[in-house]
């Protein structure tokens, strides 16, 4: 009998590789006869190119190459994931600051920057726009070309698009209050600590191409259509990347990077520095209004949202980011009417794209903090009123899509318990607490396959990349669990689509789900074979044997997996392979194109202090709970929800872009743009899950990787009002903001003491 | 370009080479010496990715030039352990789940080593103070710490 490994915290699977120095990211990789990529950007965000001079870059000694826009197919090559509006390098005109012009690739890094230092493009700025209110003022410049948007009502504005979504009569709501608030949430970077890195090389008639990506299939497909190659001849290796949180989902400058391999005739990398790499993802900025309908008991009548996300030049994935994350922003509450109006704005900034939480942070932030409002405008406490609005189990909270699938009161009611809601506070603190949901996947496909070898170990293909949320443990934990193997002896390999079958995604908290289904599917198809095998070598029917976690349950006896095996296989050895297909479909009819999987639920308390000198916030406690179904791997699970607990304080306190007038990002890079230190953190953070094994993963789990981000804004932002009667309605609430706000808060001290 | 020879020991192994003046001592690990266990991020002396000890002493190595490591004894994430035997700091990070992603993994670990070395029985708040030069975006904070400690109780007292 093997011990159970579902339910314990085994070492990490690649774990080794990580503290002895020897996994090898991206960068790590040398391939013979690579050149170093280097690119050539603007001083500013938008400019119309006059001219490009390469002459002197090309007598650099070691520079190999000088691609522009004039040396790619015309019309230029576009991609993206939701829209091909992406052009592969800029043509014509840059639309925001980084955007690249041309390509070194040289012998050297050193070549490869002397040669980009002598690119000389003449370039004339033009008129831009980095704001919401800029992008919609009539007179703005669009910031896409109307031509690449036919058929499309939108394209003499900066409204990329509009998704609406809503149940009920909003107007005819009888409210006995109405709280009516704006909110801004500020364009924040990932800040994944290994900056993108790209390579590609001509291989045979083919390309091969090695990115630090989240999603090499979609990779591959990009690829293949842009450079008319069948998906066979690009080999796409993804190696774990150095942290994605979504910054790492899409195609990037792969293309740029394959087009100048192929056109060199050699390798190409590109390893972009960390400000380059602030310049190639982020997160979308966000401004909401709110207005929430109130009964005098503190029943939720209506909800009424309209939210203007900045996103980028180019589409990314922003606006699925916007429709996806806009989507529950009534939250997980009963609310008979709602209505959401959000909108994609587009804007001469740096393409945004998925970051954990994906667009519900925005709108969290800001209904959950209206909500206090109404809580205390009422006069009734902030932890009760979200109670008597809660979705339970089973609820059609949105009507139209999969019921509330968790007993969410029971994570409010223990983070209430942790926080100590009920104690009394010391003098000067505050407490706040907020509930946070996001949609889990709406579509799928996640194929594997798992090979039982003749000593019993195991091989497992799934194509998902392990960015760091440890999906290698928990593949080995099931494939370990369902095929009676030591966990050491699982190998998981990962990253290369010429052998790993296809895997749509590595996003949305899906892997633990949809990869360890169709991993457990395999196995179970294992465990058939085993047991035809068991049936013809004990002569017994088949209906008479089970095969259940590792074990063979014959009517007389229980064998090992291995010790069927074994003579099972005979002389010739060999080995046994099962195939795993997990496959959600597209719902047409559904406003997402599909229900979610499944919700991610947590409730984030939060006791702090203010330092009313100088506005400086002391993270006191910081509880977390998140409703994960079964955590498969306990240690696995805190990891990941502290881990997104930290990265929401980051926004919450401390991180934003600032843009100047012509569109330059001023604190590019670490010493401007502060993440979270081990100075930075609350002074004791408890997380704690709640587990009904109620999800539809392996063994009743559900994703959990962004919950706990969702709601630390309104969290801590209504700590800070219960501390001190500071209300800030922008994030971060750097100390100057809280400071300015101490100055401000006149007789809201008195309004903020009416209810808890 | 002007070249330079140094001498220094890299964990343990006298090595000779050329470097650019220019080099910094993270290029000459990385790029000359293959070393790519010492990551690059901010090249800012910010996030502690290339953290290295030299004479003992931790080092963001992309701030250092190579001819100044010159007659130095370096000491890299890839000497930490011995015949393949993880040492205890970094089975304790496995232990303790202090590594996510991994790629800030070397620099924590030989900024945790430096400060066990200096400090065999350090508090919380010195562990949190003597690696706050090292980010980690995953978050893996208190797991570092508690592995520090678990380090220290099992292999300084």
């Amino acid at each position: 009998m093997t011990a159970r490994l579902v339910g314990t915290s085994p070492n990490r699977v690649g774990g080794f590789g990580r503290v002895s120095g020897l996994q090898e990211y991206v960068a790590d990789i040398r391939i013979p006869d690579v050149l170093e990529g280097k690119l050539v950007t603007l001083d500013c965000a938008r400019a119309r190119i006059i001219s490009i001079d390469t002459s002197e870059a090309e007598q650099v000694p070691g520079v190999r190459l000088v691609m522009t826009a004039a040396d790619l197919p015309q019309p230029m090559p576009r991609f993206g994931p939701q829209l091909e509006d992406r052009p592969v390098i800029a043509v014509g005109e840059t639309k925001y600051h980084g955007e690249p012009v041309a390509i070194v690739a040289a012998e050297t890094k050193d070549a490869a920057a002397e040669g980009a230092r002598l690119v000389h493009v003449e370039y004339e700025e033009l008129p831009a726009v980095f704001t919401v209110a800029a992008a919609l003022d009539p007179a703005a410049p669009l910031v896409q070309d109307p031509s690449l948007r036919p058929n499309d009502k939108f394209a003499s504005t900066n409204v990329l698009r509009e998704h609406r979504v809503g149940w009920g009569d909003v107007d005819a709501g009888k409210a006995d209050l109405v709280i009516e608030n704006s909110y801004s949430f500020p364009i924040v970077t990932h800040f994944a600590i290994e900056p993108h890195a790209f390579m590609a090389a001509p291989d045979g008639n083919g390309i091969a191409v090695w990115s630090s990506i989240q999603h090499p299939n979609w990779l591959q497909k990009i690829l293949a259509k842009l450079l008319g190659l069948p998906l066979s001849k690009v080999r796409v290796y993804a190696p774990d990347p150095g942290g994605g949180f979504g910054g790492k989902q899409h195609t990037k400058y792969e293309p740029l990077v394959a087009y100048a391999a192929l056109k060199a005739g050699r390798p190409v990398r590109l390893i972009l520095s960390l400000e380059e790499s602030f310049q190639a993802a982020r997160r979308a900025a966000c401004e909401i209004g709110v207005r929430t309908g109130f009964t005098a008991d503190g029943k939720i009548v209506f909800q009424d949202v309209k939210a203007d996300y900045l996103i980028g030049a180019y589409t990314d994935i922003a606006d699925r980011v916007v429709g996806k994350g806009s989507y529950p922003a009534a939250g997980p509450y009963n609310v008979p009417a709602v209505r959401i109006l959000a909108r994609s704005i587009l804007s001469h900034t740096l393409p945004s794209t998925a970051f954990r939480g994906f667009g519900n942070p925005q709108v969290n932030w800001a209904v959950e903090s209206n909500l206090d409002e109404g809580a205390r405008a009422l006069g009734i406490d902030r932890l009760e009123i979200r109670l008597r609005n809660l979705a339970r189990k089973g609820d059609a909270f949105i009507p139209f899509d999969t019921p509330a699938d968790g007993d969410w009161d029971q994570a409010v009611r223990r983070a209430a318990d942790l926080i100590g809601w009920d104690q009394p506070l010391a003098p000067g603190h505050g407490r706040g607490i907020a509930v946070g949901i996001k949609s889990g996947p709406t579509t799928g496909l996640s194929y594997s396959t798992v090979r039982l070898l003749g000593d019993g170990s195991v091989v497992v293909l799934a194509g998902t990349s392990d960015m760091g949320q440890g999906a290698r443990t928990i593949l080995a934990q099931i494939a370990a669990e369902e095929l009676g193997a030591p966990l050491d002896s699982i190998a998981i390999v990962m990253g290369d689509t010429a052998i790993v079958p296809y895997d749509q995604q590595t996003s949305a908290s899906r892997s633990t789900v949809l990869m360890g289904n169709s991993v457990l599917m395999a196995c179970r198809s294992i465990q058939s074979q085993i047991r035809t095998m068991a049936a013809r070598l004990h002569e017994v029917d088949e209906s008479d044997i089970s095969v259940e976690r590792g074990v063979v349950k014959l009517p007389d006896r229980q064998l090992t997996i291995l010790e069927v095996l074994k003579p099972g296989l005979g002389r010739l050895g060999g080995e046994l392979t099962g195939n795993g297909e997990m496959r959600k479909d597209a719902e047409p009819n559904h406003p997402l194109s599909g229900a979610p999987a499944f919700f991610e639920f947590n409730c984030t308390a939060i006791e702090a202090e203010v330092d009313e000198g100088t506005g400086d916030i002391t993270i006191l406690r910081h509880v977390t709970v998140s409703d994960v179904g079964k955590a498969i791997n306990p240690l696995q699970v805190r990891m990941q929800d502290e881990g997104a607990a930290i990265q929401g304080l980051g926004h919450t306190l401390m991180e934003h872009y600032i843009f100047d007038e012509s569109g330059r990002i001023r604190n590019l890079g670490a010493i401007d743009y502060r993440i979270p230190t081990s100075m930075d953190l609350p002074l004791e953070l408890r997380s704690e899950t709640i587990e009904n094994e109620d999800g539809p993963g392996p063994y009743g789990s559900k994703g959990m990787s962004e919950g706990a981000l969702l709601c630390v804004a309104p969290a801590v932002a209504a700590a800070v009002r219960d501390a001190c009667g500071a209300v800030i309605r922008d994030l971060p609430l750097s100390p100057e903001r809280v400071w300015q706000a101490l100055q401000e808060r006149g007789d809201q001290v008195a309004t903020g003491r009416k209810g808890r | 370009m002007e070249m330079r020879s140094i001498d220094i020991v890299v964990n343990g192994r006298g090595r000779s080479l050329e470097v650019a003046v220019h080099h910094t001592l993270l290029d000459a690990l990385r790029d000359d010496l293959e070393l790519t266990g010492t990551k690059e991020c901010c090249l800012v002396g910010e996030c502690g990715a290339c953290t290295v000890m030299v004479d003992g002493r931790i080092v963001d190595s992309c701030l250092m030039l190579a001819v100044e490591a010159d007659g130095a004894e370096i000491l890299t994430v890839e000497g930490l352990a011995q015949d393949g035997q993880l040492s205890p700091l970094q089975q304790a990070f496995l232990d303790k789940g202090a590594v996510q992603c991994g790629f800030c993994t070397p620099g924590q670990l030989v900024a945790a080593q430096a400060l066990l070395d200096g400090n065999a029985d350090p508090s919380v708040p010195e562990i949190q103070e003597g690696l706050a030069g090292n980010l980690c975006r995953c978050g893996c904070y208190f797991q570092i710490t508690e592995a520090v400690l678990s380090a220290a109780e099992g292999g300084h007292r």
